[in-house]
C-alpha cells in the first residue's frame, strides 16, 4: 500500500459501515491500538542538517531503517535527536520517499553513492518512481559495464585452468591476451594485405616484351604470382581450420559472417586447382577470381571501425531502402520524360527508356559525363529540371538518413529497454498486489493459529505472533475480513481457487464436507478444516508490504511461515475424506500432524506449531533454510 | 424573483460550457479549494482539533488541490481491495459522500461523512447507510438498487473466493435482505422500515459500534 493511501485507511474502514446492514453474519473484532500515543515530531540530524518529520510518516514503511526500531541505535540522548553520519543530499530523496511514497533518483548524484545510501536505509531501489527509473537503470548499467571492463583487464593474467582449445579461441578473439596471439594477428593481417596487393598488381601492365602488346604482370610472372597466391591461401586455410577447431560452437561459427568471408576468399583458389585449363569453364573461372577481392573484408576482424560500419548499415537498411526507392522513382520519371522529349530529334542517344536511365543517373548525381546530352529544347528544359531536382533528391535524404539513423538507433535501444523494464515492472506491481492480498491470507492463517493456540492454551506464542504485523496492516486485514463476513465468501489465492473450481466440477465431496465448508463460523472446532485448507495455498513469503525485499522479511520476522504446497488433486479429496473421519477427534493436535504428513515443501515452521509439530520435523528446519520462496 | 435570478445565473454557465472546452479544462485543473476554518469544522463535526489536523494532512497529501474527484476516489479505494474490482462500490460511496452533488468531494464533505460514520449516533449511521443504498435518493430502496449495491460489494471480492462465487449469489442475498427488511411486503424498503428492522437486529447493532475507535 502506498504511503498516502495509508492515511485514507480510516476513511475506508468508516465506509465499511455501509456493508453492515447487508451482512448476515457477525463481524470480527477490530484490532485495538495499544499504547496509542499522539503523533510527535522527530528530528533527524544528518551530518549537521536537521530534518523534521512526524513519527507516523516514518512508520509507514516498517521494513526500512527509519520505520523500524533500528533507528533507535542512532538516537542521541543528549540532543534528543537521531543522528546519521551520512550524505544529507541523498537523504533528501530518502525522506521524500516516506513523505510522498515515491522514490526519486536525482540525476546529478553518483549511482554508487546513491545505491549505498539506499542500502543503508534499507530501501529497495526497485520502487523508484516511473519518472526516474529509466535514468537510474541506464546509469546502473553503464556503471556495471565499467566495472566489467575493469574486471576484464585484471582477469587476463589469470585463468590457468582453461583447456588448450579455449585458450586458442581467446587468443583468436582478443589478440592482446598473449604475445603469440599478437604475432598471429599481425601475421594474418600482413598476409591479407599481401594477397590484396598481389591481386591488384597482377593486372598492372608491366613492361612489354618487344613485338608484343603490353601484358599485365600476372601473365608475365605467372609462376611468382602463383606461388604468392598459394602461400597466402595456405595461410588463410590454416587460420580458418584453426578457428574452426577452437570455436566453442562450431555450427554457429560456420554460420557467422566472418567465416563465410573466409571461405569465399579461399574457395576460388581451390576451385581453380581442381579445374584445369579447360577452355569452356575458364570464363567462369575468371569470374571466380573476382571473389578474391573479398579477402579485403577479412580486415574487418582487425578493424573495429569496419565492424561498426557494417552493423550500422545493417540496422539502417530500411532507410537506405527508402532512399533507393525514391531515387528509382525519380529516375524512372525523368528517364521517361527525357526519352519522349528526345524522341523527335535525329541521332539521339536516347534510344530507349532504359538507355535514358544512364543519363538521368549521371545528371541527378551531378556527375555530368556528357556522353549523352539532350538536343531538343524540350529535352534541355527537362534536363535542367532533372539536374536541379537531382541536387534535392540526392543531397536532402543523406543528412536526413544520417540523423534518422542515429535517432532510430537510439530510439530502438530505448524502446527495447523500456519494453523489458515494463514487463519487469508490471510483474512487480502484480506481485505487490498479490503480496498484499497474500499478506492478508497469511495473517488470516496466523489469526487461526491464534485460535488453535487458545485451545491448546499457550499464550506466549500468541503474543509473539500478534506483534509481527504492523497496526496499519492489521487494520487493513480487519477491513478485508469484514468484507468476507458481509458476503459470506472468503478470499483465497489463485491456486486454491483453481483446485476448488475443478473440484466443484468433479463433484467428489463426501456427504459431510459440504456442510463443513458452508459452515463459516470462527469457532474453534473448525480449526481442522481451516488449517487443512491453508496448506493448499502456496504463499510467497510476505508478511509485510510486499514491495520490500523478502530478505528483509526473514530478517525482521524470524518466525518465518510454514509454507506448504501440494501438487496433485487426488490426494486433496482423499485427504479431505480422511479429515472428515478425523473431525470427531477432539484434540487439535492431531490435525496439526495431518497437516504435516501431506506437505511436500515446507519452510521453517513458526514456533507457533505445537511441540508435536516440531517433533515431526526435527531435521526439516536445516533443510528448509535453503528452500526459500521469494515474493520478488 | 429569486427563481428568475437562479435561472439567469445558471444560463451563462451552460453557454460557457458549450463554447470553449479548453478554457473549461484549464479552469478545472486550476480549481483549488480551501476548507473552512478549523473552528467552524470543529463546531460542525464531532472531531477534536487534533483529529481534524491529522485528517486534513492525510487528505491534502493525497489530493493537493483540496478536492477529490471520482477517478481519484476510485483509485484510492481500489488500493484497499487488490483482489477485486472496487470501482462500482466506490462510485456509490462517492455519491454518498458528495452531499451537494457537485461532482467532487471537498474536505468538508469528507469530514462531515466521517463524523457521522465514526462519531454519530446509531440512528445517524443507519440513515447514512440508507442514503448509500438509495441510489436515486427518492426515499425508497428498490430491489434493483439493492441488487446494484450487492453486485458492487461482491465485485470487490474478485474471482478467487471460497466457495466459488456464482451468478445468483448477489440476487439471493438481496432476497434475504428484503425478506428481513420489507415488513409490509410492498417491494420497497422505506427508511422507517430500515431503521426499525436494523434496531431489532443484534448483529447489526453490534457492528455499528465496530469502528468507533478508528482515529
Amino acid at each position: 500500500m502506498a504511503a498516502g493511501v495509508a492515511a485514507w485507511l480510516p476513511f475506508a474502514r468508516a465506509a465499511a459501515i455501509g456493508w453492515m446492514p447487508v451482512a448476515n453474519l457477525p463481524m470480527p473484532v477490530a484490532p485495538t491500538e495499544k499504547n496509542k500515543r499522539q503523533d510527535e515530531l522527530i528530528v533527524l540530524n544528518v551530518s549537521g542538517r536537521r530534518f523534521q518529520t512526524w513519527r507516523n510518516t516514518l512508520d509507514r514503511y516498517p521494513d526500512t531503517l527509519l520505520g523500524s526500531s533500528e533507528k533507535e541505535f542512532f538516537y542521541n540522548e543528549d540532543t534528543k535527536e537521531y543522528f546519521f553520519d551520512r550524505d544529507p543530499d541523498v537523504f533528501r530523496s530518502v525522506l521524500n520517499f516516506y513523505r510522498t511514497g515515491k522514490l526519486h533518483y536525482p540525476r546529478y548524484e553518483c549511482i554508487s553513492s546513491y545505491d549505498e545510501e539506499l542500502a543503508f536505509f534499507g530501501i529497495v531501489p526497485e520502487i523508484i518512481g516511473d519518472c526516474c527509473y529509466e535514468e537510474y537503470k541506464d546509469r546502473k548499467r553503464e556503471n556495471a559495464e565499467r566495472l566489467m571492463d575493469d574486471q576484464e583487464d585484471n582477469k587476463d593474467a589469470k585463468l590457468p585452468n582453461m583447456t588448450f582449445r579455449e585458450t586458442m579461441w581467446r587468443a583468436f578473439e582478443n589478440p592482446h591476451t598473449s604475445t603469440m596471439a599478437l604475432v598471429f594477428y599481425y601475421v594474418t593481417g600482413f598476409f591479407i594485405a599481401v594477397s590484396v596487393i598481389t591481386n591488384v598488381v597482377e593486372t598492372v601492365p608491366c613492361g612489354s616484351v618487344p613485338n608484343m602488346k603490353e601484358v599485365p604482370c600476372g601473365e608475365r610472372y605467372t609462376v611468382a604470382f602463383f606461388c604468392m597466391d598459394t602461400a597466402c591461401v595456405m595461410i588463410f586455410t590454416v587460420e580458418y581450420l584453426m578457428r574452426l577447431f577452437a570455436a566453442p560452437n562450431r555450427y554457429r561459427f560456420m554460420r557467422s559472417v566472418m567465416s563465410i568471408i573466409d571461405v569465399v576468399a579461399i574457395l576460388p583458389y581451390y576451385i581453380g586447382l581442381v579445374m584445369t585449363d579447360n577452355e569452356d569453364v575458364s570464363g567462369a573461372f575468371v569470374t571466380l577470381r573476382v571473389f578474391r577481392v573479398f579477402r579485403i573484408f577479412k580486415f574487418s576482424r582487425h578493424s573495429q571501425g569496419l565492424r561498426i560500419l557494417g552493423y550500422t548499415l545493417k540496422s539502417c537498411a530500411s532507410e537506405l531502402g527508402f532512399l533507393l526507392f525514391s531515387l528509382t522513382m525519380a529516375i524512372i520519371i525523368f528517364a521517361t520524360v527525357m526519352f519522349y522529349a528526345e524522341k523527335g530529334s535525329t541521332s539521339s542517344k536516347f534510344t530507349s527508356i532504359p538507355a535514358s536511365f544512364w543519363y538521368t543517373i549521371v545528371t541527378m548525381t551531378t556527375l555530368g559525363y556528357g556522353d549523352m546530352v539532350p538536343k531538343t529544347i524540350a529535352g534541355k528544359i527537362f534536363g535542367s529540371i532533372c539536374s536541379l531536382s537531382g541536387v534535392l533528391v540526392i543531397a536532402l535524404p543523406v543528412p536526413v538518413i544520417v540523423s534518422n539513423f542515429s535517432r532510430i538507433y537510439h530510439q530502438n535501444q530505448r524502446a527495447d529497454k523500456r519494453r523489458a523494464q515494463k514487463k519487469a515492472r508490471l510483474a512487480r506491481i502484480r506481485l505487490s498486489k498479490t503480496g498484499s492480498s497474500s499478506a492478508f491470507l497469511h495473517s488470516k492463517r496466523n489469526g487461526l493459529f491464534n485460535e488453535a493456540l487458545e485451545l491448546t492454551g499457550s499464550t506466549e506464542d500468541e503474543k509473539r505472533l500478534s506483534k509481527s504485523t504492523s497496526l496499519i496492516e492489521s487494520q487493513h486485514h480487519h477491513l478485508l475480513h469484514c468484507l468476507e463476513k458481509t458476503t459470506n465468501h472468503e478470499f483465497v489465492d489463485e491456486q486454491y481457487y483453481q483446485q476448488s473450481y475443478l473440484e466443484a466440477g468433479l463433484q467428489n465431496y463426501p456427504s459431510q464436507s459440504p456442510s463443513l465448508s458452508s459452515q463459516d463460523g470462527v469457532t474453534g472446532t473448525c480449526c481442522t478444516r481451516r488449517s487443512k485448507k491453508q496448506h493448499h495455498t502456496p504463499l510467497p513469503n510476505a508478511s509485510a508490504p510486499a514491495h520490500m525485499q523478502p530478505l528483509k522479511h526473514t530478517h525482521t520476522h524470524p518466525q518465518g511461515l510454514q509454507e506448504l504446497s501440494t501438487i496433485h488433486i487426488q490426494p486433496l479429496s482423499t485427504s479431505r475424506s480422511s479429515l472428515n473421519m478425523r473431525v470427531e477427534e477432539p484434540a487439535p493436535l492431531n490435525c496439526q500432524s495431518s497437516q504435516i504428513t501431506t506437505a511436500i515443501i515446507s519452510i521453517p515452521t513458526p514456533p507457533v506449531t505445537t511441540p508435536e509439530g516440531d517433533a515431526h520435523l526435527p531435521a526439516a528446519p536445516t533443510l528448509q533454510n535453503v528452500v526459500k520462496v521469494s515474493a520478488l | 424573483m429569486g427563481a428568475l435570478m437562479v435561472i439567469f445565473s445558471l444560463q451563462p454557465k451552460q453557454r460557457r460550457k458549450t463554447t470553449d472546452s479548453v478554457e473549461d479544462e484549464l479552469e478545472l485543473s486550476a480549481v483549488r479549494h480551501r476548507p473552512e476554518g478549523l473552528e467552524q469544522l470543529e463546531a460542525q463535526t464531532r472531531f477534536s482539533r487534533k483529529e481534524l489536523q491529522i485528517l486534513y494532512r492525510g487528505f491534502k497529501n493525497e489530493c493537493p488541490s483540496g478536492v477529490v474527484n471520482e477517478e481519484t476516489f476510485k483509485d484510492i479505494y481500489a488500493q484497499f481491495f487488490p483482489q477485486g474490482d472496487a470501482s462500482t462500490y466506490a462510485h456509490f460511496l462517492f455519491n454518498a459522500f458528495d452531499t451537494d452533488h457537485n461532482g467532487s468531494v471537498s474536505f468538508e464533505d469528507f469530514v462531515m461523512g466521517l463524523s457521522i460514520l465514526l462519531r454519530g449516533t446509531v440512528q445517524e449511521k443507519l440513515i447514512w447507510a440508507f442514503n448509500l443504498y438509495d441510489i436515486n435518493k427518492d426515499g425508497y430502496i428498490t430491489k434493483e438498487e439493492m441488487l446494484d449495491i450487492m453486485k458492487a460489494i461482491y465485485d470487490m471480492m474478485g474471482k478467487c473466493t471460497y466457495p466459488v462465487l456464482k451468478e445468483e449469489t448477489p440476487r439471493q442475498h438481496v432476497e434475504v435482505f428484503f425478506q428481513k427488511m420489507d415488513k409490509n411486503k410492498d417491494g420497497v424498503v422505506t427508511i422507517d422500515e430500515f431503521i426499525d428492522c436494523c434496531q431489532n437486529d443484534e448483529n447489526i447493532m453490534r457492528s455499528m459500534h465496530l469502528f468507533e475507535n478508528v482515529l
